[in-house]
């Protein structure tokens, strides 16, 4: 097409452009002066063209900088420069061409080449071939870029061109992705095209389904007859496919059926036929009911003042007697058969991956609830309480890096810092809450849950007095920002595989203390029997009081992982509270591994629901929770329940 | 030998009787019916009160007496407001409609008033169809029969499920919790047909007694609600004082050991979790009235454990205690909160109310529990016993 239009516009101007290696590019840009003084989205076409057909190696670097706006027009003249700033005001003129230096100029001596958004782009597109071929991969790579956000067919050739000589293996791959897409779009041939689309077979990436989706594309249409010679992608059923009110607005849109009068028109229509407080001989008083009105209608139709009204019985035949099909937009079955074929392909490895993708997003969220919940797990396990104020204590955590972050501007370092120290002072304030309080209430459960929940509402009192009702960021380092992408349906952010790992750690820390440590053992006895075990020289309190540390400690280092992708604010634990109590109910008391497996079936539950029902997390909270008080009937004491005299009771 | 009912509860008469004399120098005083010294919105508050005393009757009934720590007791009275609201909602709606459409030029039909009322109140949630659980919510007898029904049934079903796998002590207390996150969470929907979170409002007009001035109808209100918990405080130390109160509080004690003398322990706690669901849902019926609007934060799992809290401070295992508990505890709150509190200045700091109060009530909470496990009930029987030891 631009070449027909270089060819009038030559032929119009009747001056013959040069178009040799050898000649210069001031020579050709003073034949299209008038065009790049004043370019337009019409008129720059044919310029670009020849420019770049003029093989002149110094084009790409003008193109580039008229684009910029760094181009500059010598006013005596009309001569095009590039300009560098020099000394008293003046600016040093740089030939197109050569890029030599050409002289001094005043400033006031030159105008700046400003073309509007409409050319910059016309330019972009023309800059687009020799960018590809740039020896810098970078450039190429943006090039290519480019092209995916807004490719048009004449890329596609342009395109081809670039692939044999590419170096790089990777923007190679890159590129013939590419151009397989631009070929389902653009390709002309049937045959090259089919290939290109049966070629995305199991590609799970969005591209590639952005491409074959627009050959899919349908519009429902009514025929008198089955229709022929259009790619018919089915028939539809008056009823099942299509909703019998739209099947028959479509045959009145068709001109094929009258119109169904309006309900609201019905009414007007009796207003507007309103004599004496009559309306056809019934009095005004008597229309109650919609079935009155439809009579007073009916006889007001039948006078033939109003439009008659289309009975139900007309519908449905008019629409029984025609039929309604959707038609792809495109006409070659050959394609869209194969397009088809090739998206139902895809749509199995998309699955596959989706649930690839969900199982890390329900692991992600598993470690999170592992985290949270492992401390109420250990002091329940022990000490048989339910510590209402564990969610204050992850709050406790978060705040603690929150702090340390003012203090210490280097995120790394003080993530560093922020996790030992939340552990500490979590610790601490268990250490505490147990000594204080807790040890007071022995043997009574229910009422330890209340004064806990005390506790609880005091401190987060506090922390709002302290640090405010809005949140406070606790900013990740910047290595853990991103995400590890598989492809375009599998990706994490790093801060979830951070707390993975984090959530790996703590549960080899806690395997190791629990088994392998003298306090484990005794951990241990306490769980099973208390009181067999301080015949036995342990001393439960200590036990205790350092189980509760522990726990809440724990506790500590979750908000600290937390507050990094949420807002650190009073009410951050509490969110997370009820998940946690969830996950031991479930895993079953005083038992790392319960707990691991309460945690990995809320998480994984929940990611499940809400995949079922994305736009609604509210009622996938309500279902887990229903499911949850459902499984309780079936294991009461747990996935993993302990056996024997531990279960205690 | 059986002993009458008020000779085994003393205090029942004792309660009835302050209750009376306070009703009535109440309503002496109010705007509606006497001098007009009390204002209408604190009798409105007063009402309040005496329906979160009924609830606290109820929990003190299923924790104090039957040892099941119920976390979730708000949900009843949450759904008795709703069933309530539905009607008083879904009447005074069409009450308007009715009144802007016979300004039209024809009569209106029952469709167009159906459509009226369903935009009106379903707008807000980008509806205009009435969902099906508003199917009876034009017959106040069945929306009536409804506060009773639907929270008890509520309550058998969750009770038969959790009671018959014996989930007892603290696992219990935190399914309840999950069971009234549910539904908060439920509710909170758009599509749950009960307008998501912004809940039924404008439920201090009565339906068909549009004329009659709030400083009336709040007088009313607060007369039923005092005729409720009087009638309830009866139940409940009907219930408690006959051989079936011995069966709860034995239950309550040691569960294992009456299982094994051959009592049915699973019916006995579903009939008490049942039976105070019905009496909390009761209680919310009345107290939304007067509260004006009932949305789903309302039941969110804190209310029912600060009822717990009104309860262990009230003194468990007296129904006095637990009434005292909610009045004291409920009427402190809306005192400190509401910012009416005097600020304590200490010169380098002030302390404000609003934002210490909850500090000074957790911590309270926590002292008493440690310190004196009966509340303030416990002192009562203190004194009660020095007077019959001297």
């Amino acid at each position: 097409m631009l070449r027909i239009i270089l060819f009038v516009f030559a032929a119009l101007t009747a001056f013959a452009p040069a178009k040799a290696q050898d000649a210069d590019l001031n020579a050709l840009l003073e034949t299209y002066r008038a065009n790049i003084e004043k370019p337009s989205r019409t008129t720059i076409g044919p310029v670009l063209e020849d420019l770049v057909d003029s093989q002149l190696p110094a084009v790409p670097v003008f193109l580039e900088k008229w684009r910029e706006k760094e181009v500059w027009q010598r006013e005596s003249d009309g001569r095009f420069f590039f300009v560098e700033d020099a000394t008293d005001g003046k600016v040093m003129l740089i030939d197109v061409d050569s890029g030599a230096e050409a002289g001094l100029a005043d400033k006031n001596d030159l105008d700046n080449l400003k073309p509007n958004s409409g050319v910059r782009g016309v330019i972009a597109g023309a800059l687009v071939q020799f960018q590809l071929s740039d020896p810098d991969p970078e450039r190429r790579l943006q090039a290519l870029t480019a092209l995916e956000r807004d490719p048009e067919a004449s890329h596609l050739s342009i395109l081809r061109g670039a692939i044999e000589s590419e170096s790089d293996p990777a923007i190679k791959a890159r590129k013939e992705r590419l151009q397989r897409l631009l070929t389902i779009q653009f390709g002309s041939d049937q045959a090259n095209r089919v290939a290109a689309i049966e070629s995305f077979a199991g590609d799970p990436g969005v591209d590639a389904r952005a491409a074959l989706n627009p050959l899919l594309a349908t519009r429902v249409e009514v025929f008198d007859a089955v229709p022929e010679g259009l790619n018919v992608a089915r028939l539809l059923t008056p009823g099942s496919d299509i909703e019998p009110q739209s099947a028959y607005q479509m045959l009145v849109d068709a001109g094929k059926a009258r119109p169904v009068v309006p309900m609201a028109d019905r009414k007007q229509a009796l207003i507007d036929n309103i004599e004496n407080g009559m309306v056809a001989g019934t009095p005004v008083a008597e229309l109650v009911t919609q079935a009155a009105r439809d009579r007073a209608y009916l006889a007001l139709a039948a006078d033939g003042s109003v439009p008659p009204l289309v009975t139900p019985d007309e519908q449905r035949s008019a629409v029984a007697n025609h039929v309604f099909a959707e038609i792809y937009a495109e006409k070659d079955p050959v394609l869209t058969t194969a397009a088809r074929e090739t998206l139902a392909n895809i749509s199995g490895t998309v699955g596959l991956y989706q649930f690839v993708d969900l199982a890390l997003d329900g692991l992600s969220l598993a470690s999170i609830y592992f985290l949270a919940a492992i401390g109420l797990a250990i002091t329940f396990g022990v000490m048989g309480v339910i510590n209402m104020a564990h969610g204050e204590f992850i709050m406790i955590g978060a705040y603690t890096g929150y702090v340390v972050q003012q203090f210490i501007p280097n995120y790394t370092v003080s993530i560093i810092v922020a996790l030992p120290l939340a552990f500490t002072v979590a610790f601490l304030a268990g250490v505490a809450l147990e000594r204080l309080v807790i040890r007071y209430l022995a043997h009574r459960p229910l009422e330890t849950l209340l004064a806990t929940f005390g506790i609880s509402i005091a401190l987060q009192q506090i922390a709002k007095n302290i640090f405010g009702t809005q949140a406070r960021p606790l900013t990740s380092p910047s290595w853990l920002d991103g995400a590890w992408v598989l492809n375009d349906v599998v990706s994490i952010s790093y801060i979830r595989i951070a707390i993975f790992v984090l959530a790996l750690a703590f549960l080899g820390l806690l395997l190791f203390i629990l088994n392998r440590t003298r306090l484990g053992l005794e951990v241990r006895a306490v769980t099973q029997n208390p009181r067999m075990a301080s015949s036995m020289g342990i001393n439960p309190d200590r036990i205790n009081m350092l189980t509760f540390g522990l726990g809440s400690g724990i506790a500590g280092i979750a908000g600290v992982a937390i507050g990094l992708f949420a807002k650190v604010t009073s009410e951050l634990g509490s969110g997370y509270i009820v998940q946690s109590f969830m996950t031991v109910v479930v895993g079953g008391v005083g038992n790392i591994w319960g707990t691991l497996a309460g945690a990995g079936m809320i998480g994984s539950l929940q990611k499940v629901i809400e995949f079922f029902n994305p736009s609604n997390t509210l009622a996938a909270q309500t279902y887990m929770i229903i499911f949850i008080i459902i499984f309780i009937q079936f294991r009461p004491k747990g996935i993993i329940a302990l056996k024997g005299r531990a279960a205690g009771d | 030998m059986e002993r009458s009912l008020l000779a085994r509860q003393p205090s029942v008469l004792i309660f009835i009787g302050l209750l009376a004399v306070f009703t009535i120098v109440i309503t002496i005083l109010s705007e509606g019916f006497g001098l007009g010294i009390v204002s209408t919105s604190f009798i409105k508050i007063l009402g309040k009160t005496l329906c979160l005393c009924l609830i606290a009757i109820a929990m003190d009934l299923v924790w104090g007496y039957c040892g099941i720590l119920s976390l979730g007791h708000f949900a009843f009275f949450g759904l008795g407001g709703y069933m309530i609201g539905m009607w008083l909602m879904y009447e005074r709606t069409k009450d308007i409609v009715i009144a802007s459409l016979s300004s039209g030029e024809l009569p209106a039909t029952p469709e167009e008033i159906r459509e009226g009322i369903g935009t009106q109140i379903f707008g807000v949630v980008g509806g205009a169809e009435i969902p099906m659980v508003w199917y009876f919510a034009d017959s106040l007898f069945a929306q009536l029969a409804l506060v009773v029904l639907v929270p008890g049934l509520l309550a058998l079903v969750f009770g038969w499920l959790a009671f018959r796998s014996r989930v007892t002590g603290v696992y219990l207390s935190i399914l309840t919790q999950a069971m009234t996150l549910a539904l908060s969470l439920y509710l909170f929907q758009n599509d749950s047909g009960l307008r998501g979170n912004n809940g039924l409002s404008g439920l201090q007009n009565i339906p068909g007694l549009t004329e009659v001035p709030q400083s009336v109808v709040s007088v009313w209100f607060f007369l039923a609600s005092a005729f409720a918990l009087g009638l309830g405080y009866l139940v409940a130390a009907w219930v408690v004082s006959g051989k079936f109160g011995n069966v709860i509080r034995a239950i309550r004690d040691d569960e294992a050991r009456i299982r094994f003398m051959g009592y049915p322990v699973e019916a006995y706690k579903l009939v008490v979790f049942t039976l105070t669901a019905v009496i909390a849902a009761i209680a919310g019926a009345l107290y939304y009235p007067q509260a004006g609007i009932i949305n789903p934060a309302e039941i969110a799992p804190i209310a029912s454990i600060y009822l717990a809290v009104w309860v262990a401070i009230g003194g468990r295992g007296r129904l006095y205690g637990a009434v005292i508990g909610a009045a004291l505890v409920s009427l402190l709150s809306s005192w400190f909160t509401g910012g009416q509190a005097p600020s304590i200045p200490l010169g380098f700091y002030t302390v404000n109310w609003v934002d210490w109060w909850q500090v000074l009530l957790g911590l309270g909470f926590v002292l008493v529990t440690l310190f004196a496990p009966k509340g303030i009930g416990g002192l009562f029987d203190k004194l009660v016993r020095k007077d019959a030891a001297s």
